[in-house]
């Protein structure tokens, strides 16, 4: 065997290493240090970021006789996701340091570090199996950090109503599997591309329907979103982030290589037309669902479903525009829905309120929250100069250059959706701003961490779109692909 | 007589169903777990058959169904800590009592 090949897995292997780290510390260290264990695994997640980006583009390299590839365009996704956990991270310090967790601290890091791995083998995976391990060690350990808050019961209830549909569509995904292996005798990616060849078989469009509802689970698209306000609504605020951002980004991904690479020639025979079902109902219902909460964050679980319509449309694309788009899309709204959660953190931690109407009247309590706020809401309704507005225009970009009349059409009704989002985005900005009521929640001075992680949040925000070196080193990825961006460009892009 | 493929999937297809349909009829938490197990076999029972009857020459399938198998023990495993959980909280795992969070 050849050892070398680990070397393909340096960041997994890193990430890792900072997982047994944190472990040992939160195992071994006596019971004064532990009181720094959210500083010493941010700080050593911190640097685990850096390096990550320092180690740079390792080429097209492959481990493990092809079930684990690894390219520029991998490493850039993983990057962007470390740095989303890293906001995280430092916006959870104060939850995380709170008299409740004190005996539980080590076991937050670790279970979300090991979930992050999950995410890196499915983004990596070339092979179903790898894939699998991937996505259940992603999710498992979510269900955990659901039901971390022990003392309340909504945490208990969210947890439940996640571990059980989590299993439920990943039975089903197993299943569409097992159909895929009956008609093809393999489970790597390519292979069964080769070995399905143009043929539509009954059996493969079965697959196939079962296949993207258990990854439809993960990114909550409409038929399969029924979980999500509730799960966002129950679980701390801090795994609420996390969930919403991280996991939703490495499926996004995950769930293009599946379809291009494994299913890439029934593109516009089987899967499209699914897609386009999926993305106009995710887009649709998850905007007009968010427009009657009360509750901030089953608000922001309803404007995260429509937010992953809007990421799948840079699926939906299959060129390699699509795909850079896509991954613009992820970092970007990163940045926004992180502010929106910091805010809604940082509140619920000092005071406990997460209702809409707790919101009236705060920009002349808490100016600086509230403007924080305003930012994220405007980033995520797509409105300039923010960067929301230019992740929304290149995606939508890279899906007309499809060129088909149908995805006109998906275009124009994703346009349409995002005016009906501003109304819903606009109304908290309305009861912060506007709202003549007397305020609720009075002036506090919120944790150094959450002030941190709202600048970085902020900073980004206005930064992303304007500073050109960020969509341009994400375009620089796809450089160099023939002048008609086809699947073959897709596939090159994704090594 | 001899045992053909269609002798092992329709038993599985059958116990997929079974499993979906208890999945949606059961109120009991338990009861819940043990249907989707019965959904979690069914698929290791396809990619066995599916080997042996159709790939003789290979093991993919045999090791995809021992993973598949070890996923299920501990997705059974955490599931059940959960339940326990919400026992303690509401003495009750009816799965129309825990239902408060609705808008």
């Amino acid at each position: 065997m050849d050892y070398s090949q680990f070397l393909a897995m340096r960041q997994e292997i890193a990430l890792l290493v900072v997982f047994l780290l944190v472990f040992l510390y939160d195992t071994f260290m006596p019971k004064k240090a532990l009181a720094a264990t959210a500083s010493f695994s941010t700080v050593l997640f911190g640097l685990f970021t850096v390096a990550s980006f320092l180690w740079g583009n390792p080429g097209e390299v492959s481990a493990f006789a092809g079930m684990y590839q690894t390219s520029a365009t991998c490493v850039a996704i993983k990057n962007i996701l470390n740095v989303g956990v890293l906001i995280v991270l430092i916006q959870s310090c104060r939850w995380v340091n709170g008299e409740f967790m004190s005996i539980r601290r080590g076991e937050f890091y670790e279970l979300l570090l090991v979930t992050l791995f999950g995410m890196y083998l499915m983004i990596s995976a070339r092979h179903f199996l790898v894939f699998l391990i991937g996505l259940e060690s992603a999710s498992l350990p979510l269900a955990a950090m659901v039901a971390f808050d022990k003392n309340r019961y909504e945490s208990h209830e969210a947890a439940i109503k996640y571990m059980l549909t989590a299993v439920f569509s990943s039975a089903v995904f197993m299943m569409g599997l097992s159909f895929v292996y009956g008609l093809t005798g393999t489970l790597y990616f390519s292979e069964i591309a080769l070995q399905l060849g143009n043929d539509i078989d009954p059996l493969l469009v079965v697959a196939l329907a079962f296949v993207i509802s258990g990854v439809g689970f993960k990114l909550s698209l409409v038929p399969f979103h029924l979980w999500t306000a509730d799960v966002y609504q129950g679980a701390p605020t801090s795994v609420t982030s996390y969930f919403s951002v991280i996991s939703k980004g490495a499926a996004a991904f995950a769930f293009l290589v599946i379809l291009v690479q494994a299913f890439g020639t029934f593109y516009s025979t089987v899967w499209e037309w699914m897609l386009y079902a999926l993305i106009i109902l995710t887009i649709t219902i998850g905007n007009l669902f968010a427009i009657r909460q009360t509750n901030m964050k089953r608000f922001l679980a309803f404007s995260s479903i429509s937010q992953a319509g809007y990421i799948m449309l840079g699926v939906v694309a299959c060129n390699a525009h699509g795909l850079e788009s896509m991954m613009y899309y992820i970092l970007v709204y990163i940045f926004s829905n992180l502010a929106a959660f910091g805010v809604i953190g940082a509140i619920e931690n000092q005071t406990g309120k997460v209702l809409m109407t707790d919101y009236n009247g705060l920009s002349k309590t808490n100016p600086w929250l509230a403007f924080s706020m305003m930012l994220a809401m405007f980033s995520l309704a797509g409105i300039p100069p923010f960067a929301g507005f230019f992740s929304k225009f290149f995606i939508f970009n890279a899906a007309i250059s499809q060129g088909s009349i149908a995805i006109y059409i998906l275009v124009l009704i994703a346009l349409i959706n995002t005016i009906v989002s501003l109304y819903y985005y606009l109304l908290v900005v309305k009861a912060m701003y506007i709202s003549p009521e007397e305020p609720q929640i009075a002036t506090f001075r919120s944790a150094c961490t959450e002030r941190l992680g709202l600048w970085i949040c902020v900073s980004g925000i206005i930064a992303l779109g304007i500073v050109r070196f960020f969509y341009d080193s994400i375009n620089a990825l796809g450089a160099g692909l023939n002048a008609p961006d086809t699947i073959t460009n897709l596939l090159n892009m994704i090594g | 007589m001899e045992l053909t493929i269609l002798y092992y999937l329709i038993p599985s297809l059958f116990m997929f169903c079974c499993g979906v349909y208890g999945f949606v009829t059961r109120r009991n938490m338990i009861a819940m777990l043990i249907s989707l197990e019965l959904m979690l076999n069914s698929v290791d029972i396809n990619f066995v058959v599916f080997n042996r009857f159709l790939f003789p020459g290979e093991m993919e399938g045999m090791f995809f169904s021992l993973f598949a198998i070890a996923l299920a023990a501990a997705e059974t495993a955490l599931a059940i800590a959960i339940i326990i959980n919400v026992f303690r909280v509401s003495e009750n795992i009816d799965v129309r009592d825990v239902n408060k969070m609705k808008h």
